[in-house]
């Protein structure tokens, strides 16, 4: 009963959080009047939560089934350019595809819903079912290459998906491939943030925390089930988890495929987010980010990854821009020129993994059952229950 | 005496590279009895284990649960060259049966390990809980919707129930590595004992227990045997253990059987004091 009420005020708490989150983004894209301090948090919002989603799915596989895989820019790739291909309006093809007599695929499905359901309609439904197109053709691959990948351990298994992301992201960039990829040119006019409105109501930054809170929010429940618990425990130990009856390959399989879709998806995000895709930016340095974004939250904490991810995008893009602008609060100082925020920012990284050595978070999760129980003013117990009151 | 024979193996031969760790080792284990495996350090006991449950392929011979092959095989190609074993076509021509430890565990054969393997970032009731997975019928979709509530609901009260018989319901909560060392040892058997097996493996269930808790071990394994209508087969080095429960002894000494028999048998029998027991007591 208890465990029950507790429970419940932790939800409680937890919705009108997000909710509270949800009608601030609206707002910010709609009432509050642009400056330079919105210019600036906007886009690290929107890549934040997209991030967020990337990292968490990557700490499923990771920090939750113990599988050092390094493919997630790979899938994130395949999620953006299938969103892409399937969202760009029917009387564009013909200037993108320009090296390649206007393309191969002819019809876009947010245009073709639009012309059913009405603009707006159209382009969130077409966008969300493109969504998951990405997401399906990223676990397609994933299922694919998982079948000789997840047989090998760690280091060969880490090895094999960066090099599986390289070579992908070279075929992508092949002109043999170009009706469908473009090859190395960019995918452009697809459908991006936006386009994403109902009437006049903007929802460009809203969409992508919606889509990455669903996301995350699958990713939690999926964590804390029954499957979760036999992913946590190959991760502890696999001949044990053998040994108790989990079938470690099924297992691998169904997290490396859950965890692709989700950076499908994420990728897709991502190519909404910058209106345009290429494959050169997905490489390994990109994964390397994520997984750097992972550590630095706590390796098995979701709730680290998001605070990482947001953290990281916000530094990169935002906190530590002036390091590179040549002046400091007016003075110019000389050695703030280009490169020194990356210089700064490796020593921050530093700092953080020598001090906190588990990341952020550990392997902990901001709870709201726990701030529920701190506000009504119960101690804490590590884990059990409170005190009846 | 003539109860239906569980488990058997029969000329089994496990070779790594050049060394034969076991050699022609058959084994009849009966319904409802506890046998024991016994035998000096590296005799290849735990190697013994190993093939029934599918972490090894053992190098020929086959084993039998309930009747039915469940691990067939036979030297091939290298290891046929290389083979210093028995007989090395007693088995050729049959079809090669290399089951996962999963799929063994499945089938109804449980056991635990040498040294300790509970997962360690996990709960003492969590250990138990994610055991009961391998028999649940949901699926990934139905698990993360939640609409397996009622089954999840069952496996919880199940393990409840379980930590409750093994008096380890006042730890449910407490990492499953921070027991002392007897209650791990405890917790691995309640674990175990969550897949549902008809058949347990124990892997020197009392190493590192005080002779009290030996003596309430053995206790406790007559009870589960008794309650879960268990076979048991045990390595163990604690002698007093061993003859105290064990219905019948096998004794293999660097790979080969040196005697079989009933507990006062074995006692006196002149090449198990030689090769084990005298070794033993001067411990
Ligand atoms: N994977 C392996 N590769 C090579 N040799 C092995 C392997 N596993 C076991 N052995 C060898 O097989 C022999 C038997 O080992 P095993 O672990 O079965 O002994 P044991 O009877 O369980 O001994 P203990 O009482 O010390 O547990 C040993 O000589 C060991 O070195
Ligand atoms: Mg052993």
């Amino acid at each position: 009963m208890l465990t029950e009420k507790k429970d419940k005020t932790g939800l409680f708490i937890g919705a009108v959080c997000l909710a509270v989150l949800y009608v601030f983004l609206i707002l910010l894209d709609n009432v509050i009047p642009q400056n330079s301090f919105t210019l600036l948090l906007v886009p690290v919002l929107k890549k934040g939560a997209i991030y967020s989603l990337v990292c968490v799915s990557m700490n499923l596989l990771n920090g939750f089934t113990g599988l050092f895989s390094l493919g997630q820019a790979g899938f994130m790739m395949l999620g953006g350019y299938a969103y892409a291909i399937f969202s760009i309006p029917k009387d564009q093809h013909a200037a993108v595809y320009q090296y390649f007599d206007g393309g191969l695929i002819q019809f876009s499905i947010p245009e073709a819903l639009s012309n059913v359901l009405g603009e707006s309609a159209g382009a969130i439904i077409g966008s969300i079912i493109c969504i998951m197109i990405a997401g399906i053709v990223a676990a397609a691959f994933a299922a694919l290459i998982g079948i000789p990948v997840l047989r090998l351990k760690s280091d060969y298994l880490a090895i094999a998906t960066l090099g599986f992301a390289e070579i992908l992201r070279a075929i992508f960039q092949w002109s043999g491939l170009g009706p469908i990829t473009n090859g190395s040119n960019l995918l452009r006019k697809y459908t991006s943030l936006s386009a994403i409105k109902i009437g006049s109501l903007k929802l460009a930054t809203f969409f992508p925390f919606f889509i990455a809170g669903i996301s995350i929010a699958l990713i939690v429940l999926l964590i804390n089930s029954s499957y979760g618990r036999a992913f946590k425990a190959i991760r502890d130990d696999e001949i044990a988890a053998e040994a108790m009856g989990i079938n470690l390959f099924r297992h691998k399989m169904l997290s490396f495929v859950i965890s692709s879709f989700f950076a499908g998806v994420g990728g897709a995000l991502l190519a909404m987010f910058q209106t345009t895709i290429q494959a050169t930016p997905f490489k390994s340095a990109m994964t390397y980010e994520l997984l750097l974004i992972v550590v630095i939250g706590g390796i098995g904490s979701i709730s680290g990854s998001c605070i990482g991810a947001f953290l990281f995008i916000a530094c990169n893009e935002w906190w530590l821009r002036f390091l590179d602008n040549g002046s400091f609060m007016g003075m110019s100082v000389p050695f703030f020129r280009d490169g020194f925020r990356k210089v700064v920012f490796s020593v921050i990284i530093m700092v953080i993994v020598l001090f906190f050595s588990k990341g952020i978070m550990g392997d902990r999760e901001i709870s709201f059952a726990g701030l529920a129980r701190r506000i009504r003013g119960s101690k804490p117990s590590g884990g059990k229950e409170a005190p009846a009151k | 005496m003539s109860r239906p024979v569980v488990l058997s193996l029969e000329n089994i031969t496990m070779q790594f590279g050049g060394v034969v760790a076991i050699n022609n080792l058959s084994m009849e284990i009966p319904e409802g009895n506890i046998t024991a495996l016994i035998g000096p350090n590296g005799a290849g006991k735990t190697t013994a284990f190993n093939c029934i449950t599918g972490v090894y392929q053992p190098t020929n011979g086959i084993v039998r649960f309930m009747d039915k092959v469940i691990v067939a095989s036979h030297p091939t190609g290298k290891d046929l060259k290389n083979y210093k074993g028995w007989n090395a076509d007693a088995y050729a021509g049959m079809k090669i049966i290399d089951p996962t430890p999963d799929q063994i565990t499945r089938l109804g054969i449980a056991r635990t390990f040498q040294n300790i393997r509970l997962w360690k970032s996990m709960t003492v009731f969590e250990n138990v809980l994610t055991a009961k997975h391998m028999r649940a019928k949901q699926n990934v979709f139905s698990a993360t919707f939640r609409a397996n509530a009622k089954e999840e609901k069952r496996m919880r009260d199940e393990t409840m129930a379980l930590l409750e018989e093994q008096g380890l319901d006042r730890f449910r909560d407490e990492l499953a590595t921070s027991l002392p060392y007897g209650l791990q040892r405890r917790l691995e058997i309640a674990r175990a004992l969550a897949t549902d097996p008809k058949l347990l493996l124990l892997d020197e269930p009392a190493a590192g227990m005080n002779p009290q808790e030996t003596l309430e071990l053995s206790e406790f394994i007559k009870q589960i045997r008794d309650k879960y209508g268990l076979t048991i087969l045990l390595i163990e080095h604690h002698m007093d253990l061993v003859m105290g429960i064990a219905d019948y002894i096998y004794v293999i000494d660097f790979g080969s059987e040196i005697a079989q028999g009933l507990p006062a048998e074995i006692q006196s029998n002149r090449k198990v004091i030689d090769a084990y027991l005298g070794v033993s007591e001067d411990e």
